[in-house]
Order: C-alpha cells, then sequence, then structure tokens
C-alpha cells in the first residue's frame, strides 16, 4: 500500500518534468540580452542609425519579412562591419548576423523570419569604428510559427 | 539539382550600387519540431550564404533556425568590374548550393 506522501512526491515529480520542457522550449528576454552580450561584449550599445522594418501585425508567423537598414556612408574608412537580429521568444535568441563592406555600397538587408510568438526583435549594427547601434521593433503575431509538424 | 532563384541586374554602370536578390528552396527545419511519430524531426537548416564578386567574399550571413523556410536574402553591391557573381549555401547534412550570373559593368 503506497502511503499518501509517496503519491505526493510522484505528482510533485510528474507536475515538474511536464513544466520543464515547455520551460526550456522559448529563448527569454535574458537568453536574447545573454546572446546580445556576446557579440558585443564590452561595447555599449545606442539606439538609433539602424531601422528595422517589419510588419507590427503579422498573420503568419512562419514567413514575416524584415528589413534592416542603416545609415552609413559604406567607405573604407567608415561602414558597417556587420549586422546582428535577435528575438525574444523564439527557441533560440539568435536570427541570423550579415557581414557587409564598403563593397556593398549601402547597409540594407532584406530577409523573412520565423516567429514562435508576439515579440520584440532587436537589430544591433556594428560599424567599422567599434561602435554599436541599435533598433527594436514589436510585433503581434497570431499565427506562431508551428512547432509541430503538418504534414 | 537544387532549386534557386537569383535576382540581378545584367548590366550596371561604373559605381553603381546593384540590388542582388537571391531565394532557394529550403526547408529549414528547426530541430524542435516533434513529427507525426512523436520524435524530434531533426535539424535541417542552411548555416552560411556567402556572396562573391570575381571571387573576391562581399557578403556573408551566418543563419539560425529563426530563418522562414526558403530562405531570401537581399543585399547591396557596388558595381566595379564586369564579371560573375557567385551565391553559396552551405548547411546541415551536407548541403551545399552555388549558383553564378554574369554581370557586364559599362
Amino acid at each position: 500500500m503506497h502511503s499518501p506522501l509517496d503519491r505526493r512526491a510522484f505528482l510533485a515529480g510528474a507536475a515538474l518534468l511536464s513544466v520543464l520542457p515547455l520551460a526550456s522550449a522559448h529563448a527569454t528576454p535574458e537568453a536574447m540580452a545573454g546572446a546580445i552580450k556576446a557579440v558585443v561584449g564590452a561595447g555599449t550599445i545606442r539606439e538609433g542609425r539602424v531601422k528595422l522594418d517589419l510588419p507590427p501585425l503579422v498573420e503568419n508567423g512562419n514567413v514575416v519579412p524584415l528589413t534592416v537598414s542603416v545609415e552609413s556612408p559604406m567607405t573604407p574608412a567608415d561602414h558597417v562591419k556587420a549586422i546582428h537580429v535577435f528575438n525574444e521568444k523564439n527557441p533560440q535568441p539568435h536570427v541570423f548576423s550579415a557581414r557587409l563592406g564598403p563593397r556593398n555600397g549601402k547597409a540594407v538587408i532584406a530577409t523573412r523570419i520565423k516567429l514562435a510568438d508576439s515579440q520584440k526583435i532587436v537589430a544591433i549594427a556594428e560599424t567599422s569604428s567599434g561602435e554599436f547601434w541599435s533598433a527594436s521593433a514589436d510585433v503581434i503575431v497570431t499565427l506562431a510559427a508551428c512547432v509541430e509538424d503538418v504534414t | 539539382m537544387t532549386n534557386v532563384l537569383i535576382n540581378a541586374p545584367k548590366t550596371a554602370k561604373p559605381g553603381e550600387i546593384v540590388e542582388i536578390k537571391a531565394l532557394i528552396l529550403h526547408p529549414m527545419e528547426t530541430g524542435f519540431r516533434p513529427g507525426t511519430n512523436g520524435r524530434i524531426i531533426p535539424r535541417n537548416i542552411i548555416e552560411r550564404f556567402t556572396a562573391t564578386w570575381n571571387g573576391a567574399e562581399i557578403f556573408r550571413m551566418e543563419m539560425s533556425p529563426a530563418i522562414a523556410a526558403n530562405p531570401f536574402v537581399s543585399f547591396f553591391a557596388v558595381a566595379t568590374e564586369s564579371g560573375t557573381i557567385g551565391l553559396r549555401w552551405t548547411g546541415d547534412q551536407g548541403f551545399l548550393a552555388e549558383e553564378h550570373v554574369a554581370i557586364t559593368v559599362g
């Protein structure tokens, strides 16, 4: 015969197990801050110069158009070295890192991304002089990027 | 073999900034989704996209699973001299795709 304590311990364990995968399935704002820190290091990030274009209301999180443009003359002396994009609530905080140079003429890139939830997106531009500029955008997603196989 | 769509101008004036758009057919499987059998579908993404102009690298992008299926990338380049623009995608499971387009500058 099981004692009530055993049953309680079992239930507590089962509840914990069912919660754990959910907790690890999403990045958090802290995880995003950590990923940003890994890129920026000791540098300081300033708001501005970067324009992050994406729709404020997204119907389908599987395909979200995104454009990042940075004000820069893109000369060998002064250009954007890299553009990084991060998110808060996808399984991983990193979206992409692009490397650019004076050969690009202008620091504008566009792509399409997946969003698992309504969240904040952050774009960070790294200039040749070692400065970091950023922009962020809040997005509402009505249909999240699928986490289950629909086929 | 792989399906690639590239949109780049065939001609450009010297010093002109041209837009290059590339789209490749690829599932970009995140590695976070369970399949119909309940097991996680292994990750299969394109990790890196590089663009070269006559062999010299002009643009590179490292991708995470958060890039949508059939990755689309648009970027700009200064038309310096006539030649070929090379685009290369590499990823999981030994994925490799390469395409070239010719451009005349003058």
